[in-house]
């Protein structure tokens, strides 16, 4: 293994980071402690309680899934479509490095970004709301899982884009609207049966359902069912970045 | 002894249909310079993203080091350093991170000295904490040739690495070929400047339309197809040339003043003697005369203007 081009990958990307704090961190922090203000201070108090739980403490899961899977695309995206677009690709592309070294390198440094922007989210919370963790190890779990597999789908559309626009597009016009319909802000059994239904197609309702789950053993559908999905949506990117370098797909020519 | 690189029956056809090489055979031998010439849209630069990696070969095999470039590409690929023709930087990173980058990726553990000897050769030590985008467009060039060498090639890949730079830092550049290859390392250069190929090249390749048309020494390829000349200049203009000097094929320039003689330096006998006899008959006479050596670029034109 080329250990040492994975930690350059990571290095440069980590780097990348925190030269780029306010875009990185302190933005989606504060855009997370906006909802938190909005929906779970000022509206939330209005609101009763969902399964016994307060409506403040039951949007932070949803929250936290919300900012880590957009971050998770965002980081990693932009990670392999800028080199893509300035032509420094060519680097990597000659280097002695596998696919999965390069990956490693950039879903790696993609998913410390997000585990970062996640607990600075959860610990910002805990000073708005009450927050209990009920399985601490299955909340690891499914965040490490999301981020990994966000991070992969994020380098998969970092590939594919041909231009700024695209990818923009999918995280806006796709990923975002699936985050607020999977149940960020309620939970899908307060909506009519036959939109009970029409969610359970929306993959992203599992994995917030499985993440709530694990903090107040609250969920819409089973935790096995979340974990296989979850479990599922990784596997089929992983694959699908496999091909990507066995083919060359829109890196080599 | 087997050459460092060994290319047979390359091809590359792109997703469009075009194809960029058509069965090329090339070798590269250990430790020279070779200079890849050619016109734009040739191959120059497809035939070494394919040897680096970057492109995919539709068919061919490509040996670095006398080892298959798919099935060992970590040892080939660890051998090579490319500069682009490009002028692709990380804008947002400093010179000395950019580099340490580049080592990292070709697998070598850090190592701040080789780092700050080849920043020093290429005069880019004070810019070591500098950004790219903070760089004119010759330090910029300077930095990829860096990144290139960071991780200690042994078979570097210079695709036009002085397109654009002023003649200062051109001649630097020469400087640090010319260093690198007495250190061993085997350089390939593509270039649009055939004096940079004359002045460094041990043997030149030319290409066109994705074929390679010749491959030669640049002495034995200047000796054999090199022409010289030798041009008189003449006390009075003269109308014509005289009937009696036919054989000689003799030029006689627009203002009638000069006149040119082309002859071949691997006769025996070259004709001058025989022509300034005749010229001494006829009556001509000159005020002075020069010799003159056809160079590389009128050899690339004419070869390349022959494979049209």
């Amino acid at each position: 293994m080329n250990f040492y081009a994975v930690k350059a990958i990571y290095r440069y990307e980590m780097a990348r980071m925190f030269r780029t704090v306010v875009q990185s961190i302190v933005a989606p922090v504060l855009s997370t402690s906006l909802y938190f203000v909005i929906f779970g201070s000022a509206i939330g108090s209005r609101i009763t309680e969902i399964d016994g739980v307060s409506y403040g403490s039951f949007i932070v899961p949803g929250l936290i899934m919300l900012s880590i899977m957009t971050e998770s695309i965002s980081n990693s995206s932009f990670a392999i479509y800028f080199p893509k677009f300035t032509g420094t690709i060519f680097e990597v592309l000659s280097a002695p490095v596998s696919y999965g070294e390069v990956v490693l390198g950039y879903v790696g440094a993609a998913t410390t970004k997000s585990l970062i922007i996640g607990a600075i989210i959860l610990t910002t919370a805990s000073f708005f709301v009450d927050i209990e963790i009920a399985h601490p190890l299955v909340m690891v779990t499914f965040l490490l899982l999301t981020c990994v597999s966000f991070c992969l789908f994020g380098f998969i559309l970092g590939v594919w884009a041909t231009g700024w626009e695209k990818l923009t597009i999918v995280p806006i016009l796709v990923i975002m609207p699936l985050t607020f319909l999977g149940g960020t802000f309620y939970s899908i059994s307060m909506l009519p049966p036959v939109w009970q239904t029409i969610s359970l197609f929306n993959p992203v309702v599992y994995l917030i359902s499985g993440f709530r789950w694990s903090f107040y053993e609250n969920a819409d559908v089973s935790v096995g069912l979340s974990l296989g999905i979850t479990v599922g949506f990784l596997v089929v990117c992983l694959l699908i970045v496999r091909w990507i370098f066995k083919t060359g797909y829109r890196l080599r020519s | 002894m087997h050459p460092t690189i060994s290319i047979k029956g390359l091809t590359k056809t792109y997703a469009g249909g075009f194809q960029a090489l058509k069965s090329v055979d090339l070798e590269i031998n250990r430790g020279e310079i070779f200079a890849l010439l050619g016109p734009n849209g040739a191959g120059k630069t497809t035939l070494i993203n394919v040897v680096c990696g970057i492109a995919n070969a539709t068919s061919g095999e490509i040996l670095v080091d006398g080892k298959d470039i798919d099935t060992a590409y970590r040892h080939t690929r660890s051998k090579i350093g490319l500069v682009p023709q490009e002028m692709a930087s990380e804008s947002f990173e400093t010179v000395w991170n950019t580099c340490r980058f580049s080592r990292g990726l070709f697998g070598k553990p850090a190592s701040p000295a080789h780092l700050e000897k080849v920043l020093t050769s290429l005069s880019l030590w004070d810019k070591k904490d500098t950004i790219s985008m903070e760089l004119s467009g010759g330090m910029k060039r300077r930095v990829l040739i860096a990144k290139a060498l960071s991780h200690e090639p042994e078979i570097l890949f210079l695709d036009e690495p002085t397109a654009g730079v002023d003649v200062e830092l051109r001649q630097d550049m020469w400087n640090v070929v010319a260093a690198l290859s007495e250190e061993g390392v085997t350089v390939i250069l593509t270039t649009h400047y055939i004096e940079e190929a004359e002045q460094l090249a041990d043997r030149v390749g030319v290409i066109n339309h994705g074929e390679i048309i010749l491959v030669e020494e640049k002495e034995k390829l200047m000796r054999d197809l090199g022409k010289k000349q030798l041009v008189l200049h003449l006390q009075a203009p003269l109308a014509e040339v005289p009937a009696q000097l036919a054989d000689y094929h003799l030029e006689l320039s627009d203002d009638r003043k000069d006149l040119t003689f082309s002859y071949d330096t691997r006769q025996n006998s070259t004709g001058i003697t025989a022509l300034l006899s005749e010229l001494r008959n006829a009556d001509i006479h000159f005020n002075d005369l020069e010799t003159s050596q056809s160079s590389l670029e009128d050899i690339f034109v004419d070869l390349v203007h022959k494979d049209q």
